[in-house]
């Protein structure tokens, strides 16, 4: 059962940390003049330049590969569900990392995601 | 009133096919790895597993309908509200614990029928936010 918290420590944190280094990235490169080619190319080119791109890459990666183990291991009706708590570390890194308010609604939600991974896990 | 009407048709439409997408994605995953098996943790475990990812067509199959999702979900999220397709979306939670008991016939508890629920309810919950809420976003606005 540890191996199975470890490799979900790594799709839920690999995920958010991916989504929030690509999301830094993307906002740094800005957005494509026009939907031309040669200003798409040059906007790719921008993005790979960008070294919050290349962070993100690989954590999406580690967690895309995580998702596999965990579902060579665990029956898909575990491991999706689990996968939800990517919403409650996003909410802490809203608040604590990026300043956002949160709402009483929104943290009643992570209790309730949170008690429902725990039922999930129960079996 | 017949554009409103419309648009929410294509909305609806567009979320329906972007948890189809993800779920057909996921449920693609999951037979290649039951096609691969478990997954050794040693070096030359997870260096066999590597090689069988990349060459499985299942998974790849699986790949295509998730890709199929990350366009249908950029689509929606260009004309409709995250706060609106986010808990749109949620019941995908439930719909894929369905489908894994239809097409993989996994067993599934009541007790774990509940935390999907409660899941589903939560995630709807989570994504009902305000656009902008930090000081700067404010003013930005203002």
């Amino acid at each position: 059962m540890m191996h199975v918290a470890v490799f979900l420590c790594f799709l839920i944190f690999g995920s958010t940390g991916g989504e929030i280094a690509i999301t830094r990235g993307m906002k740094a490169t800005g957005e494509p003049e026009r939907l031309r080619p040669r200003e798409l190319l040059r906007f790719l080119r921008r993005a790979l330049c960008n070294g919050w791109f290349w962070a993100g890459v690989p954590l999406m990666a580690l967690s895309f590969y995580a998702l596999l183990v965990l579902l060579s291991w665990e029956p898909i009706s575990f491991v999706i569900p689990a996968s939800a708590l990517s919403y409650v570390v996003g909410t802490f890194g809203a608040k604590y990392i990026l300043g956002e308010e949160v709402s009483a609604a929104r943290w009643i939600g992570v209790v309730m995601v949170c008690a429902g991974v725990a039922l999930v896990a129960l079996g | 009133m017949a554009t409103e009407g419309r648009l929410r048709i294509k909305t609806l439409a567009m979320v329906c096919a972007m948890v189809l997408c993800a779920n057909a994605g996921d449920l693609m995953l999951k037979r290649a790895m039951l096609q691969i098996g478990a997954v050794e943790l040693s070096v030359p475990g997870i260096s066999h597993a590597f090689r069988m990812t990349v060459t499985n067509g299942t998974l790849w199959v699986g790949i295509i309908f998730l890709c199929g999702f990350m366009l249908s979900y950029m689509t929606v999220l260009s004309w409709a509200d995250y706060s609106y397709v986010m808990p749109a979306g949620a019941f995908g939670y439930a719909l894929l614990t369905f489908f894994a008991v239809v097409f993989l016939h996994e067993t599934v508890s009541p007790r774990r029928w509940a935390g999907v629920v409660l899941i589903c309810v939560g995630v709807m919950l989570v994504g009902q936010t305000k656009p902008r809420t930090t000081a700067e976003a404010r003013e930005a606005l203002a």
